[in-house]
């Protein structure tokens, strides 16, 4: 292919550095236009304002504290409602008859948006934490769930025979078979469930402060500290980044038999001209 | 002695086009240390048959008898199969030891012995791998391993080299005669390869097409220890003649 750019330009806009480089545009174009007063300040703070709202959050310790709260929220909702749906999924997928059962019952409860329960969670578990945890747990229980399920249903019954073949018995099938050949399906499945968590748990903070980024959010929305905000759905977006690359790594360390299947290379070869 | 018969076994299995009979009232013998080979047309209800004589089937009418008790520590019958034979997700040495495990074998006495075998197929190097990361080749010896170490008086074996490349057929059907050789398990063999019944085995049953019944059989008139080389000797030539022309005439068997 023929192109107007020189090989060394070509080299230099590899795909990460044009992707940095755009960004470092976009913040320059915004810095000048808000110093300029061609955008409104009031919504749209320049990028250094919002620098220096952060680093002062992140020196009085507001930043982490609120960081924290909204981790360790999603964190023991994720785990709580994980744990259940798995030992669940796992058993409705291999109990055909259970499943038959309970299928009704799944398909009714799934689509019922989990936010509209929170105030009957509040009424049940009080006004403390257990009502968040209890509802980010049964947003992610949902999507493991299914997952599982169908990663169950999907194991090639071959499989089950070569185990029957062999003798075993039910706890080997289960190590060996049945959790290994679902794993795949569970992993994203817990994908899917920890970003629900993250939604919930800054979802029902914006609806009942107490701490954490969605009450933050909520709070600089009502004193009009527009940096703040800012800040705040910046370190929201940080934790769906960190959370994303984590679940890829867990995935790649529990799925080694796979790794190798969807690999992509590391680095974007350039072709040679 | 018999290791075990299969009296009037009759399969009928219900599917999207109706009831399909896969077996209809077959008999069959097996002595101990044998090594029987059934041939017939593809679909014919063989695999069916092996399923059976593992358990993972019950048959519709008919019954099978083992002369012997089940084991102690080992499952009756092991199984090779022609693919998907072994888990993807375990390694190679997990798969080897599979038998064992299922038998409560410790798991130190389980990797030794997997290692043993592994060293013997020349997979010492493969023991941390998973099984896509092999070869065809590799992969049936894996399987073969697994079902060896098992130590089931009983091997059935569902066209286990058949998706491999005729050379890499022949090297693994020399090695299993050594295998079998040391340790003289009852094995039953299907396979849609004539000769490949003829190098292994000590009799030949036929299978007619489906549902499917025992057309006729052949002692192998060829000596043991036995070499690929045995295949082109006139009595074995003139044996698969005799098999091929009675497969013939039962029609729809995909010329070889």
């Amino acid at each position: 292919m023929k192109t107007a750019f020189p090989v060394f330009i070509r080299r230099f806009l590899s795909d990460r550095m044009l992707l940095i480089l755009l960004a470092c545009l976009f913040l320059l174009v915004w810095e000048l236009a808000a110093a300029r007063h061609w955008i409104n300040a009031l919504f749209f703070p320049a990028p250094s304002a919002i620098g220096a709202a952060m680093v002062s959050q992140l020196a009085d310790g507001e930043a982490l504290a609120n960081v924290g709260a909204t981790l360790e929220r999603a964190i023991l909702g994720l785990l709580l409602g994980c744990t259940i749906g798995l030992a669940l999924g796992i058993f409705l997928g291999w109990s055909t008859r259970f499943r038959q059962l309970f299928d009704p019952v799944i398909g009714a409860l799934y689509p019922i948006p989990k936010l509209a329960l929170f105030p009957l969670f509040l009424l049940l578990f009080g006004l403390g934490d257990q009502p968040r945890i209890a509802l980010i747990a049964l947003a992610s229980f949902f999507p493991i769930l299914i997952n599982t399920i169908a990663g169950a249903r999907q194991i090639n019954p071959e499989y089950f025979e070569i185990a029957q073949a062999y003798g075993a018995n039910r706890r080997i099938i289960l190590f060996r078979v049945v959790l290994p050949g679902a794993l795949p399906s569970v992993i994203s499945g817990l994908r899917l469930a920890a970003g629900n968590a993250l939604i919930t748990a800054i979802a029902v903070e914006l609806m009942q402060g107490q701490g954490g980024l969605g009450a933050q959010i909520w709070w600089a929305w009502e004193t009009l500290r527009i940096s703040d905000l800012y800040v705040a759905i910046l370190f929201t977006a940080l934790l769906g980044i960190g959370s994303h690359y984590l679940l890829e790594f867990l995935s790649q360390k529990l799925l080694p038999w796979q790794i190798e299947q969807g690999k992509a290379p590391a680095t974007n070869p350039i072709p040679e001209i | 002695m018999k290791e075990f018969s299969c009296l009037s076994l009759s399969k009928v299995y219900p599917s999207r086009q109706g009831i399909v009979a896969a077996l209809d009232d077959l008999t069959l013998h097996v002595d101990s240390n044998e090594f029987l080979c059934i041939v017939g047309p593809s679909g014919c209800g063989k695999t069916t048959l092996l399923k059976i004589i593992a358990g993972i089937q019950a048959p519709s009418l008919g019954k099978l008898t083992f002369t012997q008790p089940p084991p102690q520590r080992a499952p009756r019958c092991a199984m090779v199969f022609q693919d998907h034979g072994l888990f993807p997700w375990l390694t190679i040495i997990d798969n080897v030891a599979f038998g064992m495990e299922t038998q409560g074998i410790p798991i130190e006495e389980r990797r030794s012995k997997s290692l043993l075998w592994l060293e013997k197929v020349g997979l010492a190097a493969f023991t941390r791998h998973y099984p896509r990361e092999l070869s065809g080749g590799m992969r049936q010896r894996v399987a073969l391993g697994r079902a060896f170490l098992s130590n089931s008086p009983i091997l059935l074996m569902d066209e286990p080299f058949s998706a491999l490349d005729a050379q890499m057929r022949l090297v693994l059907q020399t090695e299993l005669l050594q295998y079998w050789a040391d340790k003289r398990q009852t094995v039953v063999y299907v396979t849609h390869d004539i000769d490949e019944a003829i190098l292994l085995g000590d009799r030949v049953l036929i299978m007619s097409r489906r549902p499917g019944k025992i057309l006729e059989q052949h002692r192998i008139p060829l000596s043991r220890p036995r070499a690929p080389q045995d295949i082109t000797r006139p009595e074995a030539a003139d044996l698969k003649w005799r098999i091929w022309k009675t497969l013939q005439a039962e029609g729809r068997l995909k010329p070889v």
